[in-house]
């Protein structure tokens, strides 16, 4: 259907409704217990799942396929959002023109980038691109400052031109919006104790990121996708054949480069605010982890790596030492001062630690990743199943991982 | 099961029911203005016994230290706002010439709980933990921060959603110059007074005729300090040589430092704040600029932004060297004293300037809900705006309504020659009275005439 294998369409199927039934799903907790903490389900955590699980799909394209380590995708994003929030300033509060042309910017400045370093493989294409990111990291935090408002970033404001808009009312600045629908605009369904946020802004992204999803299955199974993965297995080999590698390999990076722009533009219209930072090494080196974490080549690895890491970012770097004493207050006092102080190291300010933590155990004995893992969980409850089959049980069903 | 079509945090909302319920039976709650509809009508209005506060601090990065000391000063405010402790300040403020309305029953009689977010110094990372603050845990007010990126940041964020914002540590111009905005509000003070109050003391020990050479860090706050400097130690008699931009990230500044004794300057401005202010500072020493005679004069080094981290930071290198502080733990009148001693007694050192001014930001928050009557955002900003307070550590002081910022005496600092323990390396050389340090809204160094503040926000 719609042109995707049978095992393809399951498998975009299951993410469609994980992602839009992601308001239940991670908010399995009821607010008053005191598990609450872990609930993820708040507007701005979802969209950044979804907006990262783009920039992570994109970065794969590159990385997965082609074997080429891109260490500046980064770049593309800051670019990007730079272009969208321009476009706010300067066009309309809408978000279409914003996400538009911050694909479009993202594309063109990938393709120069990609030209230059694409002459190089290996580490040396890595540094070149790294190289390329933190000098535009660097011009966006202070030589183009009047472009890029420097270490303070853009944000719209009251008298910006916004030609297409009409003025502000009442000294407000206009919310980002899809034809007059708030990105920030939220409804509240309680059940119970349970309460499920359904957000605009999150709906917009996700469905964004279900296209995206959606045509890079096509492009792992296109021949294009093939060819990519003829570069990764042996680029050389393929030059003697008399192919030219480099309009592919260019095609992916430029492809990627407009997936990091668009994610960048769906965190402007999500978020109206850029600063430089977001193009900082470090930016790049999370989408590698998210990659890697998740399950390089993979379809659905990526997004589960962002999401993931997003998780991790935004829960456990929440959870202070006030918030560990009122889960430890049962154990008697020296106890309970231990284990706080013992796990106190892992979260709040620490939850770097933990993720370094997990990336080593993942990469140490799951190097397929998250998706790897799973994999691994079905083929051992299919052992089983084949064992129930040969005892008249039913058979499994196909397993929807790539 | 219901639906509510507004923007609010989940929790207010949950907590909310009940409470909403009454609301729309009682129509005229809506009618009537100010007291009637004080927990409705507004982004995440606390509904049960308990109010919660957002702590946005930088818990890592360059800037932790100050972080983990605006954290103990809000921890420390939190106490004393519940009736806990002994009050701190609290005792001492005076509110518009009157007592406080603050009774130490948390505010508006709901108990202050806090959640705590980590800005990173980055303005991304400090927006989302804002946001989650706001979505996920139905905070009423954000506050902290320990750089104006940030603080310009999470103050439009606060405005977009319907927040009130009371900024931490701050100095640029902009986070109540040209960002300025109607939910923000800046205790803290800013470069255009640090060079006001700066120039005259100055003036006053090297004379006006003089050679100035700044070396300012390479982003916006460091172009506001510059320009503030300049242009006030010009209106002297001052030549400004050359003014040279460093990276943020430079460590090593002797590449900077060495052609200025070659440039016939004898002053060395050093715009540079925390660890790039150490760094080049001790560079500075170590070229010998301090011992060396230009022009016929001593050369000396001036650092607008001093605040006590650094002066440890830098050791010995500090001492005759003039800066500007905002506020000073050896400062003699009663509130400081009855801060330092809370303080103190609570973590058994003195507290920084960063945790001062956010101990006196939650402080004047919580009363402005309490004589507003509501946390609705727009009741707090008609109580901050224009408010006269004392008894808060630095002598009479005015929230100015037009661009809500503190006005208040500045600190003109030298490193101490002779320090009697390790927090004790800054000596206050003069107060500046606050008229000296005034200035225009529209001042061209804030934004001139197109900065506004738009209007008040509750986020419904």
């Amino acid at each position: 259907m719609f042109g995707l294998k049978g095992s393809d369409f399951a498998l975009f199927l299951v993410v469609a409704v994980l992602t839009l039934a992601a308001p239940f799903i991670l908010n399995p907790f009821p607010e008053t217990s005191s598990l609450a903490q872990f609930n993820g389900g708040y507007p701005d955590l979802m969209q950044r799942f979804v907006i990262f699980g783009i920039f992570a799909i994109g970065f794969n394209i590159l990385f997965g396929l082609t074997g080429y380590l891109s260490f500046g995708h980064a770049a593309f994003l800051g670019v990007g959002s730079y272009a969208a929030i321009w476009m706010m300033k300067l066009l309309t509060m809408n978000v279409i023109p914003a996400i538009i042309m911050s694909v479009i910017i993202a594309g063109l400045f990938s393709l120069v980038v990609g030209w230059i370093s694409l002459r190089r493989s290996g580490i040396y294409f890595s540094i070149l691109t790294l190289a390329f990111a933190q000098m535009s990291y660097a011009l966006a935090y202070s030589v183009l400052t009047p472009i890029t408002g420097g270490e303070t970033g853009l944000q719209p404001k009251l008298n910006d031109p916004r030609i297409l808009d009409a003025a502000p009312e009442g000294g407000r600045i206009p919310q980002a919006n899809l034809f007059g629908l708030d990105m920030g605009e939220s409804r509240v369904w309680n059940v119970g104790d349970w309460a499920f946020t359904f957000n605009a802004g999150y709906y917009v992204a996700a469905v964004v990121m279900l296209v995206a999803f959606y045509l890079s299955i096509r492009i792992f199974r296109s021949p294009f996708g093939m060819m990519l993965r003829a570069v990764k297995s042996n680029q050389q080999r393929m030059n003697y054949t008399g192919l030219n590698s480099k309009p592919y390999t260019l095609a992916a990076f430029v492809i990627s480069g407009m997936y990091a722009g668009l994610a960048g533009g769906l965190l402007v219209a999500m978020d109206t605010q850029v600063g430089p930072e977001r193009m900082f090494w470090t930016a790049s080196g999370e989408v590698v982890l998210m990659t890697i974490l998740g399950g390089v080549g993979t379809l659905i690895g990526p997004v589960l790596g962002a999401g993931f890491i997003k998780y991790m970012e935004n829960i456990l770097s929440k959870i202070n030492t006030t918030v560990l004493e009122g889960w430890f207050a049962f154990l008697p006092d020296g106890a309970a001062d231990a284990v706080v102080a013992v796990l106190g190291l892992f979260v709040g300010k620490g939850w770097h630690l933990t993720l370094g933590l997990i990336f080593m155990i993942v990469v140490i004995f799951l190097p397929g990743g998250l998706v790897e893992g799973g994999r691994r969980m079905f083929r051992g409850r299919d052992r089983t199943a084949t064992r129930k089959v040969k005892s008249g049980q039913t058979p499994p069903t196909s397993k929807p991982a790539e | 099961m219901t639906f509510t079509t507004k923007t609010v945090g989940r929790r207010g909302v949950i907590q909310g029911g009940a409470a909403l319920g009454v609301g729309l039976a009682a129509p005229t709650f809506f009618n009537s203005p100010a007291r009637a509809d004080m927990h409705t009508g507004y982004l995440n209005a606390p509904q049960g016994g308990t109010v919660t506060l957002g702590f946005n601090v930088p818990q890592s990065g360059p800037y932790a230290e100050e972080g983990a000391d605006e954290l103990r000063a809000y921890k420390l405010a939190v106490k004393h706002l519940n009736g806990e402790g002994d009050g701190g300040m609290m005792n001492t403020m005076r509110i518009n010439g009157g007592d406080t309305a603050l009774q130490g029953n948390g505010i508006l009689g709901k108990k202050v709980e806090y959640v705590t977010g980590d800005t990173q110094t980055k303005s991304d990372a400090a927006r989302a933990s804002a946001r989650s603050m706001i979505e996920k845990d139905g905070a009423i007010m954000i506050t902290g921060g320990s750089s104006s990126g940030v603080a310009v940041a999470v103050q439009a964020l606060c405005q977009e959603t319907g927040i009130i914002f009371m900024a931490g540590l701050t100095h640029s111009n902009d986070t109540t110059g040209k960002d300025r905005k109607a939910n923000g509000f800046r205790h803290f003070f800013n470069s255009y007074m640090s060079g006001a109050a700066l120039a005259p003391v100055l003036a006053a020990n090297y004379g006006t005729d003089r050679k100035a050479y700044h070396l300012t860090a390479d982003y916006n706050w460091g172009y506001t300090t510059e320009e503030a400097v300049t242009q006030a130690t010009e209106a002297m008699g001052w030549e400004t040589v050359n003014a040279v931009k460093t990276p943020l990230t430079q460590t090593d500044f002797s590449s900077y430092i060495a052609p200025v004794l070659q440039s016939g300057a004898d002053v060395l401005v050093l715009n540079h704040y925390g660890g790039n202010m150490v760094n080049s500072l001790t560079n500075a020493v170590q070229f010998g600029l301090r011992d060396a005679e230009v022009n016929g004069k001593n050369f000396e080094i001036v650092v607008p932004l001093y605040s006590r981290l650094m002066a440890k930071g830098a050791g010995a290198n500090v001492k005759g060297i003039f800066g500007s502080t905002n506020w000073h733990w050896s400062l003699s009148d009663d509130a400081s004293k009855a801060f330092v001693q809370s303080f103190g007694k609570e973590y058994g050192f003195p507290p920084s300037q960063a945790a001062h001014t956010c101990y006196v930001q939650a402080l004047l928050y919580a009363d402005a809900c309490e004589r507003a009557g509501t946390f609705n955002p727009c009741g707090v900003v008609e109580a901050l705006e224009g408010l006269e307070f004392d008894g808060l550590g630095n002598g009479p002081t005015l929230y100015r309504a037009e661009d809500h910022q503190c006005f208040k005496d500045v600190l003109v600092v030298k490193g101490k020659e002779n320090p009697e323990s390790e927090f004790d390396l800054l000596e206050v050389v003069e107060v500046t009275p606050v008229d000296q340090v005034m200035y225009a809204p529209d001042h061209p160094q804030m934004g001139g005439a197109e900065a506004t503040l738009g209007s008040c926000n509750t986020g419904v």
